[in-house]
């Protein structure tokens, strides 16, 4: 187990021919995906596409039937995939706080059972994290009373306290009013910047355009085209692309 | 004899009330709150014991659990008391001697176990999925995040019909008195009817009849309390800019034992 204290170095993520059936239900069909070390990959694609269910395998919450996924070139389908989901830290369309704790708990609880933190270490870490989301005087509400921007901030500040070496974002401002997205987005984009190795399920064009390395565009369980936004967005050669682009720009 | 009065001294004696006071409050009172406070400990434990079995993936935990609170709530609680409590008795005779206590104690925690489980159940069952994904995203295992994200919540949502639960236990715990009592184990319903059949009139079982009220009626507001705070949420200014979709997913409340608890869906 690495420790709170300890840096993050940008790892590379590899998804390989992952295959995923809920009984007669073939959610993926053997899809790909590469993330260089300190990337960003949005995912792009209609809903029902197998977006989010890809993005649940690379931490594990679902295991896929076939195939792969590396971290740095290594499987990580052997590893504890409660020690693996230390190293990958994932946010939610719906934030998913603990609404019964504070929103300094939120934060401690995982860096003082997991990490084994002593309570002031615990609380300087998270306090830190909030002040990078730009909460840091609403450590000891309750999540019910923040925004849904600020939720999803402490939300992502919780993910981040664990020092983790992937961030997944699994449509994280879709939940959001129009006028909040640009806060959560900004603090992704920045994260970006920072050399986070991401993964980001999104519906937001623009932040795919301006902040991927690589944007793929999933369809069917499979992703059907992946490249740089400029190729993605301005020559798509996949027809259902194509269409999928004419009906959300 | 006019038969109003009649009626009056069969419950308002004050002479046989005085009389018994004393004894009920420090012979019958203590022992009723030993029994109730023992069992409602100990049926809580295995209240919650009988909730976790009950969601268990595992087929071997859920049905026995099933079966537990099938048999046990299905049982009249005289029946289930007679049953351990005489019914052991040999075997308790040998662990502790002649006392019913430990028994009835055991009774009375196996009735209200059924009950509870079902309500912790209920409770830990209406907590969104979305909570448990949340915490085992960040590493915790399945056991770490049952205990310290979903059943907290869980628990918390059903603490009304819990309370309810624990007024029912205050009343059967006068049931122990089928097990035979010496005099210094009598709790307030077998004293009051003690005195009743030594004065011929029931004024002392009335007497212990406002004992039971004085517990269980506060219970009752308590109950009503905290109804209210988890409709309500704590006193808060909400935040200007709340994404009121968001926050219903959060905190609604679902469920049949979590209707009880009432929805914050209310609220919006």
């Amino acid at each position: 187990m690495s420790t709170a204290t300890g840096t993050t170095t940008p790892v590379s993520l590899s998804v390989r021919d992952v295959h995923l059936a809920f009984g007669v239900n073939r959610v993926l069909r053997g899809a790909s995906l590469d993330v260089g070390r300190g990337g960003t990959a949005c995912v792009i694609g209609p809903s029902g596409s197998g977006k989010s269910t890809l993005l649940r395998t690379i931490n594990r919450l679902i295991e896929p039937d076939r195939g792969d996924v590396l971290l740095d070139g290594r499987s990580v389908l052997g590893d504890d995939p409660d020690a693996l989901r230390q190293r990958v830290g994932m946010v939610f369309q719906q934030f998913n706080l603990f609404p019964h704790m504070t929103v300094l708990r939120n934060i401690t609880l995982a860096l003082r059972r997991l990490k084994r933190l002593g309570e002031d270490e615990a609380a300087q870490v998270a306090r830190a994290e909030l002040e990078r989301v730009g909460l840091a005087g609403r450590a000891d509400a309750r999540p019910a009373h923040l925004s849904g921007g600020q939720q999803q901030r402490v939300a992502i500040a919780r993910a981040l306290a664990l020092q983790p070496q992937v961030m997944l974002f699994d449509e994280a401002t879709s939940a959001l009013d129009p006028e909040l997205v640009k806060g959560v987005l900004g603090i992704m984009a920045e994260l970006a910047a920072g050399g986070m190795t991401m993964v980001v399920v999104t519906h937001e064009m623009g932040f795919a355009r301006e902040v991927a390395d690589t944007v793929a565009f999933m369809d069917g369980g499979v992703v059907l085209e992946a490249g740089e936004p400029a190729a993605i967005f301005e020559r798509p050669e996949h027809p259902r692309l194509r269409r999928f682009l004419s009906q959300v720009l | 004899m006019d038969p109003l009065s009649t009626l009056w001294e069969t419950f308002f004696d004050w002479d046989s009330m005085r009389a018994a006071l004393p004894e009920m409050l420090t012979v019958g009172l203590p022992n009723t709150l030993i029994l109730a406070i023992s069992a409602a400990l100990l049926g809580s434990l295995l209240g919650m014991l009988l909730a976790v079995a009950g969601i268990s993936r595992t087929r071997w935990l859920r049905w026995p659990a099933r079966v537990y609170t099938d048999v046990f709530r299905g049982l009249p609680a005289a029946a289930t008391i007679l049953l351990i409590g005489v019914g052991l008795a040999p075997l308790g005779m040998q662990v502790w001697g002649p006392n019913p206590y430990p028994l009835g104690i055991l009774a009375l925690s196996l009735i209200a176990a059924a009950y509870i489980g079902e309500i912790f159940r209920a409770g830990i069952q209406s907590v969104e999925a979305a909570q448990l994904e949340g915490a085992r995203a960040l590493g915790f295992s399945w056991g770490e995040a049952m205990r310290l994200v979903i059943i907290p919540q869980g628990v918390r949502r059903v603490l009304p019909a819990w309370v309810n639960q624990l007024i029912a236990l205050i009343k059967d715990s006068s049931l122990v008195y089928f097990l035979g009592l010496v005099a210094s184990q009598r709790e307030l319903f077998r004293i009051g009817q003690d005195h009743a059949a030594t004065t011929g009139n029931e004024s002392a079982l009335l007497l212990a009849g406002l004992c039971y009220l004085t517990l269980t009626v506060p219970l009752t507001h308590a109950v009503n309390w905290i109804d209210r705070r988890l409709r309500q949420g704590r006193p808060a200014t909400a935040a200007e800019d709340d994404d009121a979709l968001a926050l219903a997913g959060q905190n609604a409340l679902p469920g049949d034992a979590a209707a009880r608890a009432g929805t914050r869906r209310d609220e919006r």
